[in-house]
């Protein structure tokens, strides 16, 4: 068990030049925590990488995880797709109706469907549901010593609670995007269809015409990185949860803001990034919407 | 030990010296030093006790002495191998030769009693359930817990009975050391006894060296050969050895120590006193700090 190296602090001088002094130190103290911990995560996720190709998980082990993760994910996963589906027809409408576009609708719905909302959001709902929950779970267990009566019986704590968690989350995480993409476009066109009266065959017509495989596929290659992160952000702050209620609190919390953040930053490079590729073998651009 | 159970390695590679060696052993967590040049060789078959007061250090003693708590500086070696230079599978390996036994048992709530103390045989053998279930179940007879909690849930047990489990994990691949973190912490007196008895069957098995840490006294009279008594750093002057007392039971009675005889004695002394002059002082330095940024 390693433990993390300690920020030496300044004595208080007093006065303006201590109060700057004291500024100075907290910025090199909150710089130098930063530093450790990004590195502390990344050498996790490198003995999790390593756990997971040198020895096969037990079945009995990856089952109830998987279960936990996707099957139980699935519901709110659906309701929220179904949901945002919908609430993208009402709050296009108004605007295509305007210029009488109304039929182009369903592009628009389904590529930000499937491109954006639908991984960003499975995303955040399985670092919500089961990111704090895991790390809440991993910290009530290094609390209770639980992870060193692992460690003392010869057994690797990574291999045998990361290593299922995270390939839960990586394997699921696909599915579940794709159950956001389909309720989402489900609900956007029920919405525009039904309630809106858009006519049926065009708003379809228009939907194929724009959304591809590509699209779909570039959605489903993002929510991978996402399902990665939230397993090893939270299992991390478990596995370094602080003694107490309040430590096992905090670490189920953080576990799904440090996820929330970095799934947004993840998206923002991948999608530059994977622009870049699109560009690449279509350098004629993307087809114009309107 | 039942008969069905694996045959872990049994010789030892430096017969003729200590079975666990901690030389000069110091760990520091941050700016905060919690063991100082401790040394100790602990002989095989030996039941040693540390003693002292809460935060002394005892627990993190214990954990170095498995690896869970890597030192600052210093070596553990068992059986000659020093803990530090091996590898995470060899370590791993060595530590099917501990058994541990964690304070509030550390059973895993996931799983019933029966998979908890058949963890460590599924991990370390092949052997077939059967043969494994037999096993966990004189097991659970040895330490005394009815083979009706093997279905049961670590939750649905009383503090005692979950106690007992976990010694009963512990001994699962028959150790040839076993560690004793506060095991009567929190039991009432009879279960005390009860696990105290249990730490005497233990030794029993044959070749077996244990270490028990504790502040009870009573579990030290009852179990120790040896008794080592460990003083926290921060009582202590800069040269002073940390390990205050090594010997026997009777010896510990008969010394004339002040420290010893505080802790034997269960004398609070001038303690309150201190703890209230040091929570003045921290609040008279608060007050001052604060005073400063103002001005």
């Amino acid at each position: 068990m390693a433990t993390a190296p300690s920020i030496p602090t300044t004595p208080r001088t007093g006065g303006v030049t201590g109060w700057l002094a004291d500024q100075v130190a907290n910025l090199g103290g909150f710089a130098m925590s930063w530093v450790a911990g990004v590195g502390d995560v990344t050498v996790f996720a490198f003995q999790t990488l390593l756990w997971l190709v040198s020895r096969r998980q037990r079945r009995d082990v990856l089952i109830p995880n998987f279960y936990r993760i996707g099957v139980m994910s699935l519901p709110v996963v659906a309701l929220t797709g179904l949901f945002i589906g919908m609430v993208l027809a009402v709050q296009s409408y108004a605007q295509f109706k305007a210029l009488g576009l109304q039929t182009r609708l369903g592009s628009v719905i389904n590529l930000s469907l499937v491109r954006e909302l639908g991984p960003v959001l499975a995303a955040t709902m399985l670092a919500g549901r089961v990111g704090s929950a895991m790390a809440a779970e991993l910290g009530t267990m290094r609390v209770t010593e639980q992870i060193d009566a692992l460690e003392s019986m010869g057994a690797n704590p990574i291999y045998y609670l990361v290593v299922p968690r995270f390939l839960g989350c990586l394997v699921l995480i696909p599915s579940l995007t794709v159950m956001a993409d389909f309720m989402g476009v489900l609900g956007g066109y029920f919405y525009s269809h039904v309630l809106l009266g858009i006519d049926y065959h065009h708003y379809w017509a228009n939907s194929r015409e724009y959304v591809d495989a590509f699209d779909f596929l570039l959605g489903i290659f993002k929510s991978l990185f996402f399902g990665a992160a939230i397993a090893l952000v939270s299992c991390h702050h478990g596995f370094h949860c602080q003694p107490g209620a309040e430590g096992v609190g905090r670490a189920a919390t953080n576990a799904f803001v440090h996820s929330f953040v970095l799934i947004l930053i993840l998206d923002l490079f991948l999608g530059i990034w994977l622009n870049n590729v699109h560009d690449f073998f279509r350098p004629e651009g993307p087809r114009r919407l309107l | 030990m039942p008969a069905t159970a694996p045959a872990p390695p049994r010789h030892r590679d430096h017969a003729a010296g200590p079975l666990l060696r901690v030389e000069s052993l110091h760990v520091r967590f941050g700016s905060q030093e919690v063991l100082r040049d401790i040394s100790i060789d602990l002989e095989p078959g030996q039941t040693l006790v540390v003693l002292g007061e809460s935060g002394c250090g005892k627990t993190v003693l214990l954990k170095s002495m498995i690896g869970l708590i890597l030192p600052t500086a210093g070596d553990v070696l068992f059986d000659g191998k020093s803990l530090a230079s091996l590898n995470d599978r060899a370590l791993a390996h060595l530590r099917t030769r501990y058994g541990f036994v964690f304070q509030g048992a550390a059973l895993f709530d996931s799983m019933t009693i029966l998979d908890n103390i058949a963890f460590p045989l599924r991990e370390h053998t092949r052997l077939p359930d059967a043969e494994i279930r037999s096993a966990v179940e004189s097991l659970v007879a040895e330490v005394g817990l009815p083979r009706s909690v093997l279905v049961k849930k670590p939750v649905q047990l009383s503090g005692g009975m979950r106690k007992r489990a976990g010694l009963a994990r512990a001994l699962a691949l028959d150790p040839q050391l076993v560690l004793y973190d506060e095991p009567t912490t929190g039991l009432d007196p009879i279960m005390t006894d009860v696990i105290n008895e249990l730490i005497l069957t233990v030794r029993q098995r044959p070749a077996v060296t244990s270490v028990v840490v504790t502040h009870d006294m009573n579990t030290a009279r009852k179990v120790a050969d040896r008794v080592i008594m460990l003083y926290p750093l921060f009582r202590l002057q800069a040269g002073e050895p940390q390990i205050v007392f090594d010997g026997t039971v009777a010896d510990l009675d008969r010394s004339r120590d002040p420290r010893i005889r505080q802790f034997v004695e269960g004398r609070a002394g001038d303690r309150l006193m201190e703890l209230r002059e040091e929570q003045a002082r921290a609040a008279a330095e608060d007050a001052a700090a604060d005073g400063g940024d103002d001005a």
